[in-house]
C-alpha cells in the first residue's frame, strides 16, 4: 500500500515541455522569418540607393559632338556615402570601351535590356560588393549605342546593420519565448489543476469513507472518474461482503464451540471419576485455546486492516481505561483480584479508539490470567510532558529474565503462560498499535519487584 | 610645402586604367625630402607625407620621445607622387600623411589601406574620421589673404558677396593684381574649387568677374602669400590659411580673411598603408597625431590652428571638406574634364 | 433468576438451558426474534442473553426495538463475531454487556451479577438460611446485624452450598465451580475457602461440616 508506484514521466512536465517545445520552434522560426525579413528589407534599401546612384549617373550621361560624355553628380556617390561608410565602385561603360570608372569591375552575367536594371552580389578586390548595372541605349552618330552604368558599393554597413538586426531578431525570439514559456507553465499547472483537485478530494477522505466521487470534473476526466467510481463500488461490496463472511465464519465456528464447551461443562458437573473429569477438563482448556486463538488471530487481522488506514480522532485515554476497566471487573472478581483505576488528568491522544481500547485490552487480559488468586493489578493513566501513558501493572511474576522484544513478536509466551490459555499475540497486538500510533511499548517489572508493568505511551494530541 | 605641378589628369587616368597592369618599372616618384629621426639600427616607422619636414618634426620629436628605440623614417612628397608611389609603384610605407583628402580617400576606397580602432577616435569628430581607415588631424581653412595696403581706404571685405560687390565697384584697383591656385596643376586648388562650385553659385560669379579682371593664376599658396605681402598682388583667393598663419613674417602685410558666407575647411589626413610592416606602430603615430589635434589640452608642438569643433559642419561658417564617396566624383577624369573646361573658360576669358 | 435466551442455534441453546437450569435458575427460550418479543411482552425476566445472528434477522434491531418500549431488562448479547469490530455497536444500541461465544459460565454469571447490580438489584433475590441472610448480587451476608461483603469466591462457594442445603460437594466439582479450568489448583486449595467462610457463618447456627472421603456438606446446627 505505501510502495512508491513507479512513474511514466509527469503529465505536467510532458505538457509544459510539449508546449515549451512549440514555442521554442516558434520562436526559432520567428527569428528566423524576421530575419529573412529584415535582410530582405536592408537588401532592396540598399538595392534602391545603388538603383538611385546609377540612374543619376545615366542621367548625366549626354551626347556632345558625337561624343558621349559623363558628368557625374556629386551627389551620385555621395548618396552612398551618407547610407554606410563603405567603399564605392562604379564604371561607365558601353558594349565596348570602358568611358570612366572602374575597368575591372566585374561585369554582371544577366543581360540587361536597355532602361533596365540588374543586381549581382560579387566579390571584388576580396569584399563581397553588391552591384547595379544599368542600361540604357543612346543614339550616336545616327547609330544605337549602349550605355552601361555599374555602381557597387561593399556590404561592411549591411552586414552590421544585419549582425545588428539578427540580434534584435534574437531578443524578440527570445522574448516571445520567455513569455510563451511563462504561458506554458501558467498552462499546464491550470490543466493539471482538476486532477490535483481530484487528488485531493480523495487523499482527504476518511478510511471509511468509500462514497462515489461526485465533485463536478473536467470531461476528459469522466472516464477516470467513473472507473474511480465503479471501483470504489466493488472495494465497498467487497469489503462488506469479506465482513459479513467474517462474521458468518465466526458465528459457524464459535456457535458450535460454544455448545461443545456448555455440553462438557454440563457433563464435568455430572460425572464422578477422576479420569473422565480430567479428560473433560482437557476438552474445555482445548476450546478455550482454540477460541482465545481465533479471536486473537482475527482482531489482529482486524488491527492491521484498521492500522492501514488509520483513523484520527481525538481520544479521552483516561475515560477509555476506566471503561475498560468497568468491563473487565467481572472477570477480575472471578480470581479476587483487585482491579484498580487511577485517571491522572484526561490526556488526550489522537487515534483509532478501536485499537486503542484493543491494545490495552490485551495487556489487561494478559494480566487477568496471568495474575495469581486476590492479587491486585492497577491500570492508570497519566500525562507526562509531551507523552499520555496508560500503565497496567500486576503482581503476576513479571517477565523477569526474559526478552521483553521477542516477548511482542508473534505466538510467543511468557514462561509463567505454562498452563494458561493464550495466543501470546496480546503483546504483538498491543506493540503494534502503540507504534502506528507514534507511540512506544515499554516492559518493566513493576515497582514492588512482584510482577510486570507494561505501559503505552502515545504522543499527546 | 607646396602641391606639385605634376599632371593630375595623367596619373588619375594612368590610376584608373592600369593598377594592376602598370609594370613597377615606371620611374621612381619623386622625393622632395628624406629625414631620419630617432636611432639608426632600429627598424624604423616609413612615413610618406605631403607636410613639411619642418613643421612636423616636433610632433615626430615627442612621439619618439614616449615610444624610446623607436625610429622614423620621414619622406616628404607631393600629393600627387605620394599616389604614384602607393598606387603605381607600391612603396613600402607604413603611413601615409596628405593634404589631399580626395586622394587619401581614394586609397582607403580603393583598398590601399588597413583599418585601425583605438580609443582616441572618439575624440574625432564623426566628419574627421572615414571608415576608420581614414583619419583627420587638423583642420585647414580656404581664405582669402589681402593686402591691407591695397585695401587703404576700402572696407575689408568678410564674405564672398562683399568681396563681388568690391571688385564690381574698383575693378580698376584689382585688374591684374587678383590671384588664385591653378587647379589644372594644383591638387589643392582643384578641391578648393570643387567644393566651391558644388557648394555656392557664387563661386562661379566670382571666377567670372576675377576672370574679368585678369586673374593670376598660381602653383601654390606659399607663392599666393608672398606676391600678397610684396604686394604684387591685393587679394589672393583660396588660400590655404594655415601657410599664411605660419608666415608670421609677413604678418603685417597681409590679412587673412575666413569667409564668414563659408569657409572650406581642408582635413590632412592620415592612413595606415596596407603595405605597413609596423601597423600597430603606425596607428599609436595616428593616435599620437590624433591627440595632439583633438585632445585637450593643446600641446605646443601641434603647429596647426585649433578651431572649433562643430558636429553640424554644413550650418557653420567653417565647413570641413565630407570625407566619403563624394569626394571620389571630382577624381572622375571626364567630371575633370568637364570641370576644368569649364573653369578655364570662365576664368580665361580672353 | 429468570432468564430469556434468544439462540436459533437449538443444540446450543439446550446445552445453555440444561446448564443455567443446574444452577437453579429459571429459563425460557426464543429462537427467532418473533418468539422473543411475544416472551419479553407477556413475562418479566431479570436478564435477556441474546444472539446476534438470527434468521428474522440481527439481535441489533430486537435491541432496538426493545429499548424503544422501553423496556428494562437488561441485555447481555452473546456474540460470535470479533470484539473488535462488534463491541461499540452493541454497547451504543443499548446492550448492558456482552459476552463472546465460546463463553465460561462462570464469567457469563460474573457478568449478569454485574449487569443486574448495576440495574440497582433487586432483594427480593435474598436468600435466608438459618438466621443468615445472603444477597448475592451485592455479595453481602447478614448475621443478625452484623453484615459484611463477601469476596468473590466465599460468594460463589455459598451460593453452591445454599443451591442445595444439607447435600454434600465433593471437593472436585467445587474446584471445578470455583476456579477457571485453566488454573491447575490442587483440590486442597478449596479447604481455605470453606475455612473463611465458617469464620463468616460462625453465630449465625449454619454450618459447614466434612463428611471424610466424601466432601462438605452445609446445613443448620
Amino acid at each position: 500500500m505505501n510502495e512508491p508506484l513507479q512513474t511514466s514521466g509527469s503529465l505536467r512536465r510532458r505538457l509544459m515541455l510539449q508546449l515549451v517545445g512549440s514555442a521554442a520552434f516558434l520562436a526559432t522560426l520567428l527569428f528566423f522569418v524576421v530575419l529573412g525579413f529584415a535582410r530582405d528589407v536592408a537588401q532592396q534599401t540598399h538595392d534602391s540607393i545603388l538603383l538611385a546612384s546609377a540612374t543619376s549617373i545615366m542621367d548625366s550621361v549626354s551626347v556632345q559632338a558625337d561624343e558621349i560624355t559623363v558628368d557625374i553628380p556629386y551627389a551620385a556617390l555621395s548618396m552612398l556615402g551618407n547610407v554606410s561608410n563603405d567603399r564605392v565602385f562604379y564604371r561607365v561603360s558601353t558594349r565596348d570601351d570602358v568611358l570612366t570608372g572602374y575597368e575591372n569591375l566585374p561585369t554582371t552575367s544577366q543581360s540587361v535590356r536597355s532602361g533596365h536594371s540588374a543586381f549581382d552580389t560579387l566579390t571584388y578586390k576580396g569584399d563581397s560588393i553588391r552591384m547595379v548595372t544599368s542600361l540604357r541605349r543612346l543614339s550616336l552618330n545616327g547609330a544605337p549605342a549602349d550605355i552601361i552604368i555599374s555602381v557597387a558599393q561593399t556590404r561592411e554597413g549591411q552586414a552590421a546593420q544585419l549582425a545588428q538586426l539578427s540580434r534584435s531578431a534574437m531578443q524578440l525570439g527570445l522574448g516571445f519565448f520567455l513569455v510563451a514559456t511563462i504561458l506554458a507553465i501558467w498552462a499546464a499547472q491550470s490543466s493539471i489543476r482538476p486532477l490535483k483537485q481530484l487528488t485531493e478530494a480523495v487523499s482527504r477522505r476518511g478510511p471509511k469513507d468509500l462514497r462515489p466521487v461526485q465533485r463536478p470534473v473536467p470531461s476528459e476526466m469522466i472516464p477516470l472518474v467513473s472507473s474511480l467510481n465503479r471501483f470504489i463500488g466493488r472495494l465497498r461490496v467487497s469489503l462488506t461482503r469479506s465482513e459479513d463472511f467474517i462474521a458468518e465464519a465466526a458465528h459457524r465456528v464459535r456457535t458450535p464451540l460454544a455448545t461443545v464447551r456448555t455440553q462438557a461443562e454440563i457433563t464435568l458437573r455430572r460425572v464422578d471419576r477422576a479420569e473422565n473429569r480430567a479428560s473433560l477438563r482437557e476438552m474445555i482448556r482445548a476450546i478455550d485455546e482454540s477460541s482465545r486463538a481465533a479471536g486473537q488471530l482475527l482482531d489482529h487481522a482486524m488491527v492491521t486492516f484498521r492500522i492501514d488506514s488509520l483513523e484520527r480522532k481525538a481520544i479521552d485515554l483516561t475515560e477509555l481505561g476506566r471503561e475498560l476497566v468497568d468491563r473487565l471487573q467481572p472477570i477480575a472478581e472471578l480470581k479476587d483480584i483487585d482491579l484498580h483505576f487511577f485517571g491522572s488528568g484526561n490526556p488526550k491522544i489522537t487515534g483509532d479508539a478501536i485499537l486503542i481500547q484493543n491494545a490495552v485490552r490485551n495487556i489487561l487480559d494478559n494480566a487477568i490470567k496471568y495474575s495469581p488468586n486476590e492479587s491486585a493489578i492497577q491500570v492508570s493513566t497519566r500525562q507526562n510532558g509531551n507523552t499520555a501513558r496508560i500503565q497496567v501493572e500486576d503482581e503476576a511474576g513479571g517477565f523477569v529474565g526474559m526478552d521483553t522484544d521477542a516477548l511482542t513478536q508473534r505466538f510467543t509466551r511468557g514462561e509463567n503462560a505454562a498452563g494458561t490459555i493464550g495466543s501470546g499475540l496480546g503483546l504483538t497486538i498491543a506493540r503494534e498499535v502503540v507504534e502506528a500510533h507514534g507511540g512506544v511499548l515499554i516492559i518493566e517489572t513493576s515497582k514492588t519487584g512482584t510482577g510486570a508493568c507494561v505501559s503505552l505511551c502515545f504522543p499527546l494530541h | 610645402m607646396r602641391i606639385s605641378l605634376f599632371s593630375f589628369a595623367l596619373i588619375l587616368s594612368s590610376v584608373f586604367s592600369a593598377v594592376l597592369t602598370m609594370p613597377t618599372t615606371s620611374r621612381a616618384f619623386e622625393v622632395e625630402e628624406n629625414r631620419y629621426f630617432g636611432p639608426k639600427d632600429s627598424d624604423a616607422l616609413k612615413i610618406l607625407s605631403t607636410t613639411d619636414t619642418d613643421l612636423l618634426a616636433p610632433l615626430i620629436g615627442s612621439f619618439l620621445a614616449l615610444n624610446p628605440g623607436v625610429a622614423i623614417d620621414y619622406t616628404s612628397v607631393s600629393s600627387a607622387e605620394l599616389m604614384k608611389a602607393v598606387m603605381l609603384e607600391g612603396a613600402e610605407f607604413d603611413l601615409a600623411l596628405s593634404s589631399a583628402m580626395d586622394l587619401q580617400v581614394k586609397l582607403a576606397n580603393d583598398g590601399y589601406t588597413l583599418a585601425h580602432y583605438s580609443d582616441l577616435i572618439d575624440l574625432v569628430p564623426t566628419w574627421g574620421t572615414w571608415r576608420n581607415h581614414v583619419f583627420a588631424f587638423s583642420q585647414e581653412p580656404a581664405s582669402i589673404v589681402i593686402s591691407p595696403a591695397a585695401f587703404a581706404g576700402l572696407e575689408l571685405p568678410r564674405s564672398r558677396q562683399e568681396l563681388i560687390s568690391l571688385l564690381r565697384k574698383h575693378p580698376d584697383r584689382f585688374r591684374g593684381r587678383i590671384g588664385t591656385y591653378d587647379v589644372r596643376n594644383s591638387g589643392l586648388g582643384y578641391l578648393f574649387a570643387t567644393q566651391d562650385a558644388r557648394t555656392s553659385e557664387s563661386y562661379w560669379r566670382l571666377m567670372e568677374i576675377m576672370g574679368g579682371l585678369k586673374i593670376r593664376l598660381f602653383c601654390c599658396s606659399g607663392d599666393m602669400i608672398e606676391n600678397v605681402a610684396r604686394g604684387d598682388i591685393a587679394v589672393a583667393y583660396n588660400v590655404l590659411g594655415s601657410y599664411a598663419r605660419a608666415r608670421k613674417d609677413l604678418a603685417s602685410r597681409i590679412t587673412i580673411v575666413e569667409p564668414e558666407d563659408y569657409t572650406n575647411m581642408m582635413l590632412r589626413t592620415a592612413v595606415v598603408l596596407r603595405t605597413a610592416k609596423h601597423p600597430k606602430l603606425a596607428g599609436a603615430f595616428i593616435d599620437h597625431l590624433l591627440r595632439a589635434a583633438w585632445d585637450t589640452p593643446d600641446v605646443p608642438e601641434y603647429p596647426f590652428h585649433r578651431y572649433p569643433i562643430s558636429d553640424e559642419a554644413q550650418n557653420a561658417p567653417f565647413r570641413p571638406i565630407q570625407m566619403g564617396p563624394g569626394l571620389l566624383v571630382f577624381l572622375d577624369h571626364l567630371k575633370r574634364k568637364r570641370f576644368l573646361a569649364e573653369w578655364h573658360s570662365t576664368v580665361q576669358q580672353n | 433468576m429468570r432468564f430469556l435466551l434468544v439462540e436459533d442455534n437449538i443444540s446450543l441453546a439446550t446445552a445453555v438451558l440444561d446448564r443455567l437450569r443446574m444452577d437453579g435458575h429459571v429459563i425460557d427460550h426464543a429462537a427467532n426474534i418473533a418468539a422473543a418479543e411475544d416472551f419479553s411482552a407477556t413475562a418479566d425476566y431479570d436478564l435477556i442473553l441474546l444472539d446476534i445472528m438470527l434468521p428474522d434477522g440481527d439481535g441489533r434491531a430486537f435491541l432496538r426495538s426493545h429499548r424503544n418500549r422501553l423496556m428494562e431488562t437488561p441485555v447481555i448479547v452473546l456474540t460470535a463475531r470479533s470484539e473488535v469490530s462488534d463491541r461499540v455497536g452493541m454497547l451504543d444500541l443499548g446492550a448492558d454487556d456482552y459476552i463472546t461465544k465460546p463463553f465460561d459460565f462462570s464469567e457469563l454469571e460474573a457478568r449478569c451479577r454485574a449487569v443486574l447490580r448495576r440495574h440497582g438489584g433487586d432483594s427480593s433475590n435474598q436468600k435466608r438460611f438459618g438466621d443468615l441472610v445472603f444477597n448475592p448480587l451485592a455479595g453481602t451476608l447478614s448475621v443478625g446485624d452484623k453484615t459484611i461483603t463477601l469476596r468473590n469466591k466465599e460468594l460463589r462457594l455459598l451460593e453452591i452450598f445454599l443451591s442445595g442445603p444439607d447435600r454434600i460437594y465433593s471437593k472436585p466439582k467445587l474446584v471445578d465451580r470455583l476456579f477457571s479450568y485453566d488454573e491447575d489448583v490442587s483440590e486442597n486449595a478449596i479447604e481455605v475457602y470453606v475455612g473463611r467462610l465458617r469464620k463468616h457463618l460462625s453465630g449465625s447456627g449454619v454450618e459447614i461440616t466434612t463428611v471424610r472421603g466424601l466432601g462438605y456438606r452445609m446445613s443448620l446446627a
